[in-house]
């Protein structure tokens, strides 16, 4: 398929749906236990009488349309309508605080609002207000809504009949509509996550979202008959990337899992061929194995442990490009016959041709161990403001510590300051209202990333970090503190990790547990607790992570070593603004609100007395007094 | 929503005349009159030991009481047994979970649908036409009615002794609405929750409560003060086998009686923010 000018987003989908018709399925939905399909000639009359439903209630060319809730066919749909009906989407993360949500329909100048069910709807009318722009909330899901009578609001249902009547008046005006525009046309206005400061809203044509769907499908092709599941947010790009951009021009069966919960399950129902999501994903499948062997018989551990060794071979000299022995085939053969191909199923990673990771940096370990499943893991780099993804690695020339070659159409370079900047047709067209952020992230062309990183003898492509991240240590060599947090994250144990040093004597570490692997871990020891807070203060569990740390630090050298560490009283959270929504740490953030912590560890204190308010989701607050330990990792 | 209720005043589903119940020498209920009408949430609160379980039971047909009648929808119930009561509509749950800790959360509130079953057993084990069909139809209630209410998709075919004890309280409750209950005898629903479960949990009660789908009529227990304030139309107070008053939740709150017998002082209803 060639992406012309002229394209859009409602042509193609025009285009695509009179081909497929009834006969094919474009989406799934697990509902009531049961998957129900959703041909092309459904989604297309679906999307045309929500389409034509808004323009009843006073929708005009270029309007924004919002969409918060969980990912289900009804809110491709709305962004389908948005689209079809000349205007521009904005996504919002389901669990947006209200502040935030404020913030971005404020920002974006949105008229309506299209929110799942009761939780999104409360979020949208305690916002209403103070939002002069918006003038009406639709929803969809009727749980709880019985008693609620704003006039502002709206049932899907109603807009769809809305749109029948204007169709039964003007037959032929849906399909005029979706072949009127210009790919340079924007499409979608994308808030990025923003480590640092509040959200830019990132403005994306048509055309940049179809060459990059185009683009990344040339390196690695789907078929029509393939299925992809689609669960992380539709916020995020790499949703988006796959759902409409790629899922779009191949035609390949979204599905949609019954409940977040259920994503995992249904997964496995599935067995999609093609795979995206950031590292945190992969490394709870990973957390989840190394769980589940350490609590299964013995003879099923060695076994495991057998294979595994087998399976990191055989990895490790197709990463070295060197050709596998005929013996080593048929012991990876063996490894795959008893374990591997049992593990793959309970993953629901069966079927992937392609799985894809990025967003964030992935440790080599996680990487490794995926490759050593026979899971074809690639690294991605990419962000919002491309549309997706620049640069993947291709198969048969993967390596793990790199991100791979540009993919076609794009071009990637590094200034003199190391700084990584791109150009393709992907590009976006700014930030909305912010001129400034717009010229300094946009010049001749060029995205300037802020992100480091330089080109290797293979002509791959090595992100470093954050330019402002990258820290220097005590013997003067630049270090990047994700490649320890990755590292130290790969311990089952350990969920979230913050690692401190930047001009300092030492490296430390703070340390979030997984509370559900370690609690176990306390109740097979029999250790009572009754909090998370609790819990991760025991000195048992101390020893358990002092125990972790020693064995990340064994092949470091002496600089990059974890020095001291301490476990945190709570989880970092992004309602607490300590991480993104994409679940990146924000470290300026977390550097001034846990200042007593890092000023203990940095002297010679053994102990930090907390005395602080947590504060809930709902509102509510809670004091936590607790005293943390710092401990030392090395000798 | 009140005033929905009050033009079915007198439309009483159940009603306990003149109870008199013991156990050897300890009088467990003392001449107990209570009236429940239909559509409301009616709350019993009592100190430990008041009585309120052993009232429950006599509702549901565990106990029979010495003297005293029990009426459903102005009929004598005092000789049926439990199982005869449930099928006149009449569900409950239990202080205590009992639940089949080794079936799977789906039998257990298929279980509760059993007595709607109309084909016998061989045509049951057979699969045939008519049978069949009946199985698919219950089979959509659980899921669309039940399962989805009470957001327990992702544990469906888990056995239910191994989830943890707020999603097993879930479960029974599961169970006792897969009965299509008229009313709803709720034991403790809330003890051993945690906040957010007992926010889930008093949602779900208000849901049976007010959708139309169900219009429940609901019995609960519960020592939760500011829940029973909150979603109670009328309140029972019992103390040691007596009764002490039945009235709205501001009648009860203002009674110093019941604040004397049961509430205390008022640091004890904020027990939950």
């Amino acid at each position: 398929m060639e992406i012309t000018k002229e394209l859009t987003i409602p042509k193609l989908f025009f285009q695509q749906a009179t081909k497929y018709g009834k006969d094919r399925v474009a989406m799934r939905e697990k509902e009531f236990g049961i998957w129900c399909p959703v041909t092309w000639h459904d989604y297309f009359e679906n999307v045309k009488y929500i389409s034509l439903g808004l323009i009843s209630l006073g929708f005009k060319e270029g309007d924004k349309v919002s969409m918060i809730g969980d990912n289900r066919p009804e809110g491709l749909w709305a962004e389908m309508a948005a689209l079809c009906a000349r205007g521009v989407g904005v996504w919002l993360f389901q669990d947006c605080l209200v502040d935030e949500v404020k913030y971005i329909i404020d920002h974006s100048d949105t008229r309506f609002l299209f929110g799942e069910g009761q939780e999104e709807v409360d979020k949208g009318i305690s916002i209403f207000h103070e939002c002069p722009k918006l003038e009406k909330i639709i929803w969809d899901d009727p749980k709880g809504m019985r008693n609620y009578d704003q006039d502002y609001l709206i049932s899907l249902k109603e807009v769809m009949e809305l749109g029948r009547e204007l169709d039964k008046k003007e037959p032929d005006f849906f399909e005029e509509l979706t072949h009127k525009g210009h790919g340079d046309e924007v499409a979608l206005l994308f808030y990025t996550s923003g480590t640092t400061s509040l959200p830019k809203g990132a403005l994306l044509s048509h055309n940049n979202m179809l060459t990059m769907g185009k683009h990344l499908m040339d390196v690695d092709p789907c078929l029509d008959t393939d299925d992809y599941v689609s669960y992380l947010p539709f916020a995020w790009i790499g949703e988006q990337m796959m759902s409409i951009s790629c899922g779009l021009q191949i035609g390949y069966t979204i599905n949609f899992p019954e409940a977040p919960e259920t994503a995992q399950e249904n997964i496995r129902e599935i067995g999609p061929h093609v795979m995206f999501a950031p590292p945190r994903m992969y490394e709870e499948m990973t957390r989840r194995v190394q769980v589940k062997n350490l609590d299964s018989t013995w003879i099923k551990r060695k076994l495991y442990e057998l294979s595994t060794k087998i399976g990191y071979h055989v990895a490790n000299l197709k990463f070295e490009k060197k050709p596998v022995p005929f013996y080593w085939r048929l012991f990876e053969w063996f490894a795959y016959m008893i374990v591997q191909k049992k593990l793959k199923d309970h993953l629901g990673l069966s079927n992937v041709r392609n799985a894809y990771t990025g967003g964030a940096a992935m440790g080599p370990d996680h990487f490794r161990f995926f490759h050593a499943l026979g899971v074809n893991l690639k690294q991605i780099y990419g962000q919002t403001e491309v549309a997706g993804i620049s640069v993947v690695h291709r198969s048969g020339d993967i390596k793990f510590d790199t991100v791979g070659h540009p993919i076609p159409g794009t071009e990637i370079k590094i200034t003199e300051e190391g700084e990584i900047i791109t150009k393709s047709s992907s590009v976006f067209l700014g930030y909305y209202k912010n001129p400034e952020a717009t010229t300094s992230a946009l010049k001749d062309g060029w995205l300037h990333s802020d992100d480091r990183g330089f080109i290797d003898d293979d002509g791959h492509l090595v992100v470093f970090d954050r330019t402002k991240d990258v820290f220097t240590l005590r013997d003067g060599k630049p270090f990047a503190p994700q490649y320890l947090e990755t590292r130290l994250k790969f311990s089952p144990y350990v969920k979230d990790s913050w690692v401190i040093g930047n001009n300092k004597d030492f490296i430390s570490a703070v340390l979030c547990i997984d509370y559900q692997v370690v609690g176990k871990w306390a109740d097979d020891k029999k250790l009572n607790y009754t909090s998370y807070t609790e819990l991760s203060q025991k000195p048992e569990v101390y020893d358990l992570i002092e125990q972790q740390i020693r064995q990340a630090n064994k092949d470091l050298p002496d600089a990059a070593k974890v020095a001291k560490f301490t476990s945190l009283y709570k989880e970092l959270d992004p309602d607490d603004e300590e991480l993104t929504r994409t679940r990146k740490l924000r470290r300026k953030f977390v550097e001034k609100r846990y200042k007593d912590i890092l000023d203990a560890i940095y002297s010679d204190a053994d102990m930090v007395h907390i005395d602080t308010t947590i504060k809930y989701e709902d509102g509510r607050k809670a004091h936590i007094k607790t005293d943390l330990q710092i401990r030392k990792a090395i000798d | 929503m009140v005033a929905a209720n009050e033009q079915n005043k007198d439309d009483v589903l159940l009603e306990l005349e003149d109870i008199h119940m013991s156990f050897g020498k300890v009088k467990a209920l003392n001449g107990i009159s209570l009236k429940v009408r239909k559509g409301q949430i009616h709350s019993i609160i009592g100190p430990n030991g008041a009585g309120k379980t052993v009232m429950m039971n006599v509702i549901n047909g565990l106990y029979h009481p010495q003297k005293g009648g029990v009426y459903f929808k102005g009929e004598k119930i005092n000789h049926l047994k439990p199982y005869q009561r449930a099928k006149l509509r009449l569900a409950r749950t239990f202080q205590k979970v009992e639940v089949f800790g080794g079936m799977t959360v789906l039998d257990n509130i298929r279980l509760g649908r059993h007595i709607h079953y109309k084909s016998g057993i061989l045509s049951g084990a057979l699969y045939l036409g008519k049978s069949a069909k009946e199985e698919r139809e219950h089979r959509a209630f659980i899921e669309e009615e039940i399962i989805d209410l009470l957001e327990i998709e992702s544990i469906r075919s888990k056995p239910v002794g191994m989830l943890p004890y707020g999603l097993q309280k879930r479960v029974e409750l599961g169970r006792a609405l897969a009965l299509e209950p008229e009313i709803l005898i709720l034991d403790e629903p809330l003890a051993g929750l945690n906040l957010e479960e007992v926010e889930d949990m008093a949602r779900f009660i208000l849901d049976v409560n007010e959708e139309k789908r169900w219009k429940l009529t609901c019995i609960l227990v519960e020592h939760d003060m500011g829940v029973v304030m909150d979603l109670s139309e009328q309140i029972f107070v019992l103390n040691f086998g007596n009764m002490i008053m039945d009235g709205s939740p501001e009648e009860v709150q203002n009674n110093p009686e019941v604040i004397k017998a049961y509430l205390g002082d008022e640091e004890l209803y904020s027990t939950r923010g």
